[in-house]
Parts: C-alpha cells; structure tokens; sequence
C-alpha cells in the first residue's frame, strides 16, 4: 500500500544519488565514540547503508541504542566518529540534517493539552505534509479531534508513528517503534516500512522484539562488561552528576 | 528551508497560546500573583495615600519581576519531560529561534497580562495617573526584558537538579539593571524631572539582550537535549 504521500519522498530519494559520488552509500557511519560520565558508552560504532536499507539495533538495556539513534538524528553530539550522509559531513550542520531524518523517541512527545491534529501541526508545517493522510495510514483519524489526554498508550504511539510519516524525511530512527502496539497495527507498521524502503527510505530501528522488517541487518552493540560498571562511591559527591 | 523559518515561529506561537488557555489556571496564576502580591503592601505598609503614592513604582516593579518568574521554569521545563525538545529541534529550526519562539510565547501569556493588570494596581496603589504612560512604557521594556533573560536563564539550568531553585538566582540578579532604570524613571516622572534617559537606557538594555539572549538559550537548549 504506497501510500500517497510517499510520492515526495521518492521523488526527493531519486535526486540524492546525482550527488552522490558513484558507489558512495547513501549514510556511512564511521567509528562513533560516545562517553557519558566516565563510561564509554559506544566504542567505535561503525555501519553502512544503502538506500532501501534496514538496521535493527539490538544489545542488552544500557548497551547504548539509544544514544546512538540520538547521535544519528544529531541530537548528541559524539566524542568520536563521523556520519556521512551521500558522503558528505552529516553532522556539521545539525539544523539541516533535521531535515533528512525524522525521529521517534522513546517518549511520544504529544502535547496532552492539545488534540492530536493540533500535536501533528508543528511537523505539518516543518515537513510542508498532509497530517490528515498520515493519521489515515495509521488508522487514527478519527481521532484526530481528540484530546491527547485521552488516548491509550497505543494510540499516542501511533500518533507518535504519524509525526514520523509526516515528516517525509529519508532518514527514520525509530527508537522501539512497537512499544505497545496491537498486532493490527504491527501489520500495519510492517506496510509503512517496505513503502519507505521501496521509495528509497532507511530505516533504523531499536527494538527487543521482532519487528516487521523482512531482510533487515541487525548490529548488535556487546553492552557493558561487569568491569566497566561504575561501582557506587561512598561519600559520592552528588553536585558533580549536575 | 530560509522561507520556513516564519512560519515554524508562528507555529510555536500558536502551539503555546492554545497550550495557555486550554491551562489557563497555570496562565493567570502569574497575574494572580502580581495583584495579590501588590494588594499586600498597603495592608503591611499602613493605609498612608503619601506613603504608597511614594512606594508605588517599586511596589509595582518588584512584584511584575517575581511574578514573572513564576512560569519559567515550566517554560522548557515541560518540553524537556515529555521529549518535546527533541521533536522541536528536530523541525529544522536552529535552536536560538527556537528559544526566541518560546520567549514571545512568555511575554505574550505572562508579560502582557501583567502589562495589563499593571495600570489597575498602579492606580489602586494611588500612583497620579500622569505617570502612568511611563509606567506602561517602562514595564513594555521590561517585561520584555523579562522574558529573554528568563528564558535564557530558563535554557541553561533546564535538565539540572534543583533547577527551580537556581533559576530565580540567576534571573534576578541578572535583571537589576531592568528594575533600577524602569522604577527609576517613574520616580522621575513623579517628581517632575526628566525620564527620557531611564527609558532609553531600559530600551538599550533590550537591544542588547534581544540578540544576545536567544544565542545563549539556544546553546542552553542543545545541551539540554545531550
């Protein structure tokens, strides 16, 4: 089901490879290094894309998923690394890059105050989508004059899932997209991704699940050793953690 | 993405102003606080009309500051909680216009309702309505003058432990020159002098601290997110 609002999508994909340096792939991610505190999360993460490509990143809680999705969608700035996207410098100009990658956290980010047309509006205007068709893919439009308060988990995942459509960027970083999901709306999310891919899109996704990725690679970060633990300090001087 | 760039303001703006009155307890609490606070001073001060006419413009500055503070640290504070920040930055907006957004939404739901309560507690507070155009002047200046350093202010102890605490620590020094000059040119125009230059001192302040501000926050804002 490609679904309409694609098209740009495909249109904007099909142009990228004209800058492209011939057999460059479309985001190279090279040796990134992320501390927090003391501890090196990340340790010279390394992966390449293709257009139509899928990652699954998966590793034990901590092993550092999710910062590595915020370092990609240039929200964490790395100690070490690169991220090239059509081979050139992704991360030097953050405020552009925004525009290649649209980005579901693990929090829903919906505003509980507003309805959910009124939650989409800002990426509406962002990305210049229809947030009326993206509802519709996720089968939520008949919620869309609903308060944000009132929705189920599920739901607001979906609506979450609806920002991410409206953002017809060619970069998704989905940060365990299926978290609370029915299975009619696993299928569902199944469709959506081949269409991304299909019309050039990549996806990375971290999950402990399965997810309705057919043929996705899957990177595995080895998470902590026991030794890497920071131990607890007596006498720990708290302002420090400010 | 430059022709956007208005347009992702407006659309902050709007977001904030229906978040305001869909809250609108949380919206009035500051101009709640602004008139109770200024009520309280005759009732400590003694019900002298000479003595309070003498007080008014600090009485009326003092209380605009704090009552000012009050929606701060909501301001990015929510945005922070609920992944918010994240989505807005990734919008494409660079994160000092972002901020600047977010500091006209501040002085729009806080700084003009107490613009608008201001006139009222003045003349409750037996302030000669003369005055009162330097008043509303000098308060315009500084409340907006408000906004941008709190909103600053707001950026930087945003994710920090105890940030409620630390922000009015950092506003309130920070806005001394806003309340010398604003009270100082109502003293003026009560006794007769010249107040041009208080004013004008209050506007430079402004000038400086419109472009100043937002750079800082946005910086404030992309750590936030780190």
């Amino acid at each position: 089901m490609p679904c309409p609002h694609h098209r740009p999508i495909a249109r904007r994909i099909s142009v990228i490879p004209a800058f492209t340096p011939p057999g460059r792939p479309l985001l190279e991610v090279e040796n990134i290094s992320v501390f927090r505190g003391e501890r090196l999360v990340l340790d010279r993460v390394g992966f390449t894309l293709e257009a139509g490509d899928a990652l699954l990143l998966t590793g034990p809680n901590g092993a550092g998923k999710s910062t590595l999705l915020r370092v990609l969608a240039g929200l964490h700035k790395p100690e070490g690394g690169h991220v090239l996207w059509s081979g050139v410098d992704a991360l030097a100009d953050r405020s552009q890059h925004a525009g290649r990658v649209a980005y579901l956290g693990h929090q829903d980010a919906l505003k509980l105050g507003l309805t959910l047309r009124e939650n989409l509006t800002l990426a509406a205007r962002a990305s210049g989508g229809n947030p009326d068709l993206c509802m519709e893919s996720l089968n939520i439009s008949g919620l869309a004059d609903l308060p944000a308060r009132m929705l189920s988990a599920g739901q607001k995942r979906r609506a979450a899932l609806a920002r991410v459509l409206l953002a017809q960027a060619p970069l998704w970083l989905l940060d365990e997209p299926s978290l609370g999901l029915d299975i009619n709306t696993m299928g569902l999310l199944g469709t959506l991704f081949a269409a991304h891919r299909q019309a050039g899109g990549i996806v990375i996704a971290t999950t402990h699940v399965p997810l309705p990725l057919p043929d996705a690679r899957t990177h595995a970060l080895p998470g902590l050793n026991e030794s890497d633990i920071p131990q607890p300090l007596e006498d720990f001087p708290e302002d420090d953690l400010l | 993405m430059t022709l956007r760039i208005p347009a992702l303001i407006t659309a902050i703006l709007e977001r904030d102003l229906r978040l305001a009155l869909r809250h609108g307890a949380d919206t009035l609490g500051a101009v709640l606080f602004f008139i109770l606070a200024g009520a309280l001073f005759p009732l400590a001060l003694g019900p002298s009309p000479e003595l309070l006419r003498r007080m008014a413009p600090g009485i009326v500055w003092v209380c605009a500051l704090l009552a000012a503070l009050l929606p701060l640290d909501r301001l990015f504070g929510s945005e922070l909680e609920d992944g918010s920040l994240d989505q807005l930055l990734m919008t494409g907006l660079p994160p000092s216009l972002i901020a600047l957004a977010k500091m006209i939404a501040h002085w729009l739901t806080t700084g003009l309702p107490l613009l608008l309560a201001a006139g009222p507690l003045a003349i409750m507070l037996g302030m000669p309505t003369t005055s009162m155009m330097v008043l509303l002047t000098g308060l315009f200046l500084g409340t907006l003058i408000l906004s941008l350093i709190g909103g600053m202010a707001a950026s930087v102890v945003l994710g920090a432990r105890r940030g409620g605490v630390l922000l009015p620590l950092l506003v309130l020094p920070l806005t001394t020159p806003a309340l010398i000059f604003g009270a100082a040119a109502l003293d003026a125009a009560q006794t007769g002098l010249s107040w041009g230059p208080d004013l004008e001192l209050l506007g430079a302040f402004l000038a400086a601290a419109l472009p100043l501000c937002p750079l800082a926050a946005g910086a404030g804002l992309r750590a936030a997110v780190e």
